[in-house]
């Protein structure tokens, strides 16, 4: 490590390995691969979109025209547009705050009472049962509750509602009049979504230090209070981390929507990804129309990620 | 549940007592007893569609017609399995998936471990926002990149090829691998990469014999996750796979479901067939999973 590189460089920014004189620009040599990459797959589509969502251009051999804001303009009046951000409203309580209330009380239930009170290895089981939709693949999921939630009688869910309340039940739950399809969706979601709240939080109670949960049980803290006062401050982070990852993942719902109601009744399940598709694939469309749907989408995920990062940072130095 | 909160001390004569393990022990409240079945209740209702899958996948057509889905079978039919099996080439689409997702598993991999050794251990100038610019692989919604890619791999006759989606992968999951391998090379014992460098190891013999070595369990982790991550995508392999030999696990049974002609008993069985790739490959890394979710989370 020479004198120089110190001087220039403060020790933070150093290279684990001392250079021993050499250049620590080689590095930039690993980036290649990643950069290239980056370059042809993310960074082209990106440029390419905003382009085109200045443009009107039908597809296929036809030459993209410049039109301006006019695509933008047309998107700011279009009610298929603004239905399918409402309808993200639906997907982020399905996805986000369903999951994470219920996570939330699940792992601490699991955590508190069935690890410590009964047993560690059903615990453990329960833990892998909550889990086991989110490896299924969206789109086998998405054709599972097609079947389980089919419209007459013969449909599962039907069934199973004759069965219990013991009158027959018919509810046309994916082609639905009024919010049932979304309500299918929504249906749909929280079983893929919520065992992932419930294995990050599981694993955020097992820092908390044992000691401090029986120190309140022995002075008589119930548990609904030991929950309260304890076990929810220390997982805020892991709260945040999930509010944030699940969050992003609303705003770009697709499979389900494809494949349990294909954006109806009468777009009542339209979301922007799924608007997007069938503007961008759908024949003689205007390809700068859908372009500018995905910038528009692109925009809220960005602000929705930086807003949440803010949020997390200013939490971080109040506790500090 | 008022029944937990008032869960009494002790009770005379029965003085609690602590365990070797540090847990106390005492009877088992009615409280306690109401959230165990909660729990249970809850996890029933999760597996319902799965069991429903199970019972109903080798129904005969009439069998399933007269009975319905919520009774036992009184048959046991394999034509539904089979019509899938051979007709839709479950096969192919089987091998398609795992090429697909092994190809990225490994790829992803390679070039976060690249990345990622120039940011956490270059330390280059700029890191922020290098790690950034590959994050937003990870962040963009993927409408945003098919249209583009859509029209670039029709150029380059690379449509129904696996390449097209390997690469896009590679990427994507690539950039999340950066983002938490950059963290974790940042705080890489530093005596280790001197001892390493003492001895003469280039960069990238230490980075090969030194870095990836230490790692390889998060390197594990990483790998079983991106295997499941790019087994389960949907939109963009739909839009660049359309040659029915090209198809993956999840699209050959969406093709069947949107199929008029398909019956329901076929579909339920095909639905079965999809589902149990993911189960054995859950069953087997259950561990590396859970750990790997949390390893993702908590910075």
């Amino acid at each position: 490590m020479s004198a120089r590189t110190v001087r220039t460089r403060p020790p933070e920014d150093l290279p684990l390995i001392p250079s021993g004189g050499k250049k620590p620009l080689a590095y930039w040599l690993y980036f290649i691969p990643g950069i290239l990459l980056t370059l042809g797959i993310v960074v082209y589509p990106v440029v390419y979109n905003v382009w085109l969502s200045f443009h009107s251009w039908r597809g296929g051999f036809t030459i993209p025209e410049f039109v301006g804001l006019e695509n933008w303009g047309q998107l700011m009046g279009d009610s298929s547009f603004w239905m399918s951000f409402r309808n993200i409203i639906f997907m982020i309580i399905a996805m986000v705050i369903i999951p994470t209330l219920v996570g939330l009380v699940l792992a601490a239930i699991l955590f508190d009472v069935i690890g410590r009170r009964f047993s560690g290895r059903l615990a453990s089981f329960l833990r892998a049962t909550f889990y086991l939709p989110q490896v299924i693949p969206i789109a086998v999921a998405g054709v599972l509750f097609g079947w389980v939630l089919y419209p007459d009688k013969t449909g599962v869910l039907n069934q199973f509602l004759t069965w219990v309340t013991g009158s027959e039940v018919a509810i046309n739950w994916v082609g639905g009049e009024g919010r049932t399809a979304l309500f299918s969706v929504m249906l749909l979601m929280v079983w893929v979504q919520i065992g992932y709240p419930v294995v990050i939080f599981m694993a955020a109670l097992q820092r908390v230090d044992p000691e401090l949960y029986e120190a309140a049980e022995l002075d008589g803290a119930g548990w609904f209070r030991r929950f309260h006062a304890i076990t929810r401050p220390m997982i805020r982070p892991e709260v945040f981390v999930v509010a944030l990852t699940t969050t992003i993942a609303a705003l770009k719902v697709f499979g389900p929507v494809f494949i349990l109601t294909q954006g109806g009744p009468n777009k009542a399940t339209y979301v922007p990804s799924y608007y997007a598709y069938i503007q961008f694939f759908g024949n003689g469309t205007n390809k700068g129309y859908a372009a500018a749907i995905a910038t528009a989408v692109t925009i809220v995920v960005a602000v929705v990620a930086v807003l949440f990062l803010r949020a997390q940072r200013r939490a971080e130095q109040k506790e500090a | 549940m008022t029944a937990v909160t008032t869960a009494p001390r002790s009770k005379p004569g029965r003085p609690l007592r602590r365990t070797a393990s540090g847990k106390i022990r005492r009877p088992h409240t009615f409280g306690e007893w109401c959230l165990l079945v909660l729990a249970i209740v809850l996890a029933v209702i999760v597996v319902f569609p799965l069991v429903m899958l199970l019972l109903n996948a080798f129904k005969s057509p009439q069998d399933y017609a007269t009975s319905g889905p919520l009774d036992f079978p009184r048959s046991f039919y394999t034509d539904g399995l089979v019509n899938f099996w051979v007709g839709k080439n479950f096969p192919r689409a089987l091998w398609n998936s795992i090429f697909i997702s092994g190809m990225v598993a490994v790829l992803g991999v390679v070039v976060a471990v690249l990345n990622a050794f120039a940011i956490g251990i270059g330390r280059v100038r700029g890191r922020t926002w290098i790690t950034l610019l590959f994050l937003m692989a990870n962040l963009l919604p993927q409408e945003m990149l098919v249209y583009p890619l859509f029209t670039m791999f029709d150029k380059a006759h690379l449509l129904s090829n696996p390449w097209s989606v390997i690469l896009t992968f590679t990427v994507i999951q690539g950039a999340f691998g950066t983002y938490l391998l950059a963290s974790l090379y940042g705080t890489f014992p530093k005596e280790i990469l001197e001892a390493a460098a003492i001895d003469g190891a280039s960069r990238w013999r230490t980075l090969r014999k030194v870095v990836v070595p230490v790692s390889r369990p998060t390197l594990s982790v990483l790998m079983v996750f991106f295997f499941i991550w790019t087994w389960n995508e949907f939109l963009l392999p739909l839009s660049f796979l359309n040659r029915p030999d090209s198809l993956t696990v999840p699209l050959v049974l969406e093709q069947l479901s949107g199929e008029r002609q398909t019956d329901v008993t076929t579909l339920i069985s095909a639905t079965l067939l999809s589902v149990i790739p993911t189960i054995v490959f859950f069953l087997i890394f259950q561990r590396t999973l859970t750990r790997g979710i949390t390893a993702g989370a908590v910075k």
